[in-house]
């Protein structure tokens, strides 16, 4: 049995009864107990799956109603709630956290007959690149497990690009799908704003970051946004999308739309010349497909890093204070603690990184530095605005790597925060004006992958993922060695 | 100069202001009103109660305040045990005006108390301690409260002296009850914290104030601590100071609650609510009639004296039960019914709970009155047993032999017996007629009020030779 199928092959060989989920779930199981002592994609693993598949089987079996994902082995990132089961956030602070109700996503994913197939690893609170920063190890990267596999949904994208699940679900607050996606070579789309619900997805910076599907194949992730997306009375922040259809007519090409690259993201100093010359060949490939290319500059970009730092650190500080070892990951005996010791305590289970944009946390929105910090953040996110709405104005997409650097080894920029916060230069101004982008993978250099970015404008996700399924068809990719 | 900030709890809404848990959380055995929402359980997002929005705004409206284009939510950060999320959901107009209300005023005996802002926010939990706050071995917390709607109201410091500050508070409290958002009477639902300062000196902030009660000792207290330190040339420090409710006197809070930065940021979670025209007519238009128009009804329509409008309008539990009684043939003497008969009868809270007088009641008392067939005074004690039994007016009537005496033979009788014991008084009546009354009264006192007093007093008149 192949498990390197997609979603929608899958499908076609529960229909045509070549397969049936509890087989094609058993075999993933069995693959992911050979391969997860190498690659850690998961923190926990569903018991039941095999039952669950089964009872899926029956249901298709007796003609009931089904779902649209027929069984299909789905992976969720860790920071989503399961009611009943451990949502860690790869963090020491809720190691033995039970989420007591179920993210609005999940239900949904249920309600489709996925089976939940465990919780995969991330960067702690979803707060890094590589997955380094999770407490219960790292994920590696199955194309060279010397390499980080990205992040924060490093886990999520490590599962699919194992064959360990054929869909997942990761989180994005400055391309935590997208880089992921790109270092391990699948396909993962930040929708805009508002599209999915986050209700049940523990927050680091609401205010900017969705959940995110992830697959091998851009129809796959068609198919899994399908089933996640529109309004939910749980998140007052969602869309209604009217049940809009991203699977049908994906192959309608980009014959004769307009893209942009965008300047300040596809050349320069910081720019990996393997990865400029891979996107260069995308570019090439976008114009073989009937599309016109033109330059865009958007002479904000230069900022984002900064704002997107500071914006998230503020809001991280917020969300993640109620995590204070006195609610959550406490570590008291009967006498408790003398009280002026508490404070010193009380964050000792956050890891280097949470505690590092904690503290800038506290510091960027505190009475006399909000001026300088915060507030200026909140201009420069509101000028990027306006720059991507007139780039939108000219053109159907803009375009960019989606990583300006290759996958690294471990340990390479563990130490250096601000290299770490460079790789996120491309990806942050998606969420900063809550515009919807994917990576796209496009090529394997020196066993590397290079992920290709497509924006698209506000709520565009069916004409963003044409010109990903476009852009896929052009490109010839090898197995991963597992 | 004296400023207040005033808690209000919306208790009349259904449910907390981010949740569909019960706002009135009073009747719950603790941490039983409560769910992840509330509890601020990691991935949970907070659902605007919009009747909240309502309800404040209509407060807003009747305190003459601006209402904002654009309602905006901001978190306000700082560490308490009982504040589950680490902050608390709250507005300020840190982006230009986004609360609920702001730059209001409202009249207190002639002189005008500006309001500043009004935010609509979430109260924390309960915290039980074993005693006193400072001495206590243990501290328990309870949720139940945690995300009950609440409207924080901020007056500008335009108090001259305590007693302003008093009669502020029983306006604003009437106000509110009348608005049908808020019973004031319940433990806790209205909370004040005051703002006191003397010329030359700084601004003191007083907290931990129980009762309306308190807190008119408790600037007064400040007010004379603050004037004697100015009179030994000491400095008035800027400081929060905590009323000791046992000692009566304010102490300075060793905490620096003053220097505390709440890191302010707006709250994402909760979109932007855009107050429309379309809305704000139709709230404006649901608002009950306010007291000042009701007082004038009153007096205008029925001739109601002024003193018996004012009793009247001002509680809604009289002019609710006024309202549903009355019609135009009867409204005076309905209103003379509720201010000096019933009035005794329910003037607390559990008194009214325990109350099964219905408005009915009231309008068949006073046409029994009308039509001659009880006394008035025979009507206090009928109240009596209608607000203990709820029975009807007639069944009372007949089953205590409450119904007049009108008949000249009976009352001949009993008039005759008093000129026999009251031989003095009789002749004194005879010199000076005016003195005939307590003859009468005397033959009320004998029949428990069922006489009817001008039948008795023509009788009498006539028997004595008057």
């Amino acid at each position: 049995m192949n498990l390197g199928i997609s979603a929608i092959e899958y499908i076609h060989g529960i229909k045509n009864g070549t397969i049936t989920a509890e087989e094609f779930v058993a075999k993933t199981i069995e693959h992911i107990k050979k391969v997860e002592p190498k690659l850690h994609a998961f923190l926990s693993l569903n018991d039941n799956a095999i039952q669950d598949a089964r009872n899926i089987d029956k249901k298709i079996k007796s003609g009931q109603k089904i779902g649209a994902l027929y069984g299909m082995p789905v992976s969720i990132k860790d920071n989503i709630c399961i009611k009943g089961g451990k949502t860690t956030c790869a963090s020491k602070m809720l190691e033995n956290y039970t989420a007591p109700y179920t993210a609005t996503v999940v239900s949904k994913l249920q309600e489709q007959d996925a089976t939940i197939i465990g919780k995969t690893n991330l960067d702690e609170f979803a707060m890094g690149v590589a997955t380094e920063f999770s407490a219960f190890g790292p994920s590696k990267n199955p194309w060279n497990t010397d390499y980080v596999p990205g992040g924060s949904s490093g886990g999520s994208a490590v599962s699919v690009a194992g064959l360990e699940s054929i869909l997942s679900l990761g989180s994005d607050t400055g391309g935590s799908v997208r880089n992921p996606a790109s270092f391990c070579s699948i396909v993962g789309l930040k929708p805009t704003y508002g599209l999915v619900s986050r209700y049940g997805l523990v927050s680091y910076a609401n205010s900017i970051e969705q959940i995110g599907p992830m697959g091998r194949r851009v129809e796959d992730v068609a198919l899994l946004l399908n089933c996640i997306a529109g309004k939910d009375i749980h998140d007052p922040t969602t869309i209604d999308n009217k049940n809009q259809d991203y699977l049908s007519g994906i192959d309608a090409g980009i014959s004769g739309k307009k893209i942009g690259i965008i300047k300040e993201m596809s050349s320069g100093a910081g720019l990996d010349k393997t990865v400029e010359s891979v996107f260069r060949n995308s570019v090439s490939s976008f114009e073989k497909l009937g599309a016109k290319i033109d330059e865009v500059s958007l002479d904000m970009v230069e900022y984002t890093v900064a704002t997107y730092y500071v914006l998230t650190t503020a809001e991280a500080g917020s969300n993640l204070s109620r995590y204070d070892n006195l609610r959550y990951g406490y570590d008291l005996d009967a006498e408790g603690y003398e009280y002026k010791s508490y404070i010193s305590k009380a964050r000792r289970n956050f890891g280097p990184e949470v505690t590092r944009r904690m503290i800038l946390g506290g510091f960027v929105p505190s009475a006399g530095f909000a001026g300088r910090y915060l507030l200026k953040a909140l201009k420069v996110k509101s000028k990027l605005k306006k720059q991507i709405q007139e780039a939108f104005s000219k053109f159907d997409y803009i375009i960019s790597p989606t990583v300006p650097v290759l996958p690294f080894k471990f340990g390479e920029k563990i130490d250096d925060p601000l290299a770490m916060y460079l790789a996120d230069i491309n990806t942050v101004t998606a969420n900063l004006t809550g515009i919807p982008a994917i990576s796209i993978p496009y090529e394997i250099r020196n066993g590397l992958p290079v992920g290709i970015q497509i924006h698209a404008n506000s709520l565009q996700e069916k004409s963003l993922l044409q010109a990903a399924y476009a852009l896929q068809s052009t490109t010839k990719l090898p197995e991963v060695p597992l | 100069m004296i400023g207040l900030e005033i808690h209000c709890q919306l208790t009349k809404l259904e449910s907390k202001l981010f949740c569909t848990c019960k706002a009135n959380y009073r009747e719950f055995e603790p941490n039983t009103n409560i769910c992840p929402v509330c509890m601020g359980m990691p991935g949970t997002l907070p659902r605007l109660n919009k009747k909240a929005v309502e309800k404040a705004t209509m407060i807003a409206m009747a305190l003459n305040c601006k209402t904002p284009h654009n309602l905006g939510f901001f978190r306000k950060n700082y560490f308490y045990p009982d504040l589950p999320k680490s902050f608390q959901i709250t507005q300020l107009n840190l982006y230009g005006p986004t609360s609920i209300g702001e730059q209001g005023k409202v009249s207190v005996e002639g002189k005008d108390i500006r309001i500043r802002r009004i935010q609509i926010e979430e109260d924390p939990g309960r915290l039980i301690y074993e005693g006193s706050s400072e001495k206590t071995a243990i501290t328990l917390v309870d949720y139940n409260r945690a995300g009950t709607p609440l409207v924080e109201i901020v007056t500008e410091p335009d108090f001259d002296n305590p007693r302003q500050v008093r009669i502020f508070l029983n306006v604003l409290s009437d106000l509110l009850e009348n608005l049908g958002v808020s019973d004031p009477t319940l433990e806790g639902a209205m909370r004040a914290d005051a703002n006191v300062s003397i010329e030359g000196g700084n601004r003191v902030e007083v907290k931990n104030i129980g009762s309306f009660h308190d807190l008119e000792k408790a600037i007064h207290f400040e007010l004379t601590r603050q004037t004697s330190l100015k009179e030994r040339g000491i400095e008035i420090s800027q400081e929060t100071r905590h009323w000791d409710d046992k000692r009566k006197i304010t102490i300075s809070s060793r905490s620096k609650e003053e220097d505390q930065d709440y890191r302010y940021i707006l709250e994402g979670d909760i979109p932007w609510v855009i107050m429309d025209e379309k809305s704000l007519n139709a709230w404006k238009k649901n608002m009950p009639e306010s007291i000042s128009s009701k007082k004038e009804r009153y007096v205008a329509k029925y001739g109601i004296p002024g003193q018996v409008a004012d009793v009247l309008s001002t509680d809604k539990y009289y002019s609710d039960l006024f309202e549903q009684a009355h019609d135009d043939s009867n409204a005076k003497e309905i209103a003379n019914i509720i201010t000096t008969d019933l009035m005794g009868l329910v003037d607390t809270r559990e008194k009214r709970e325990q109350s099964k007088l219905l408005p009915k009641h009231l309008s068949d008392l006073v046409s029994m009155i009308n039509t001659g067939k009880i006394t008035k005074s025979s009507a206090k004690g009928a109240l009596q047993e209608i607000v203990r039994t709820g029975k009807s007016v007639s069944d009372i009537v007949s089953s205590t032999g409450l119904s007049k005496i009108s008949d000249e033979g009976e009352l001949g009788k009993i008039i005759d017996e008093i000129i026999l014991q009251e031989s003095t008084a009789v002749e004194q009546a005879k010199q000076n007629s005016q003195t005939i009354n307590y003859l009468v009264g005397k033959v009320m006192q004998k029949t428990k009020g069922k006489a009817d007093p001008s039948i008795t007093l023509n009788l009498f008149k006539k028997k004595i030779g008057i």
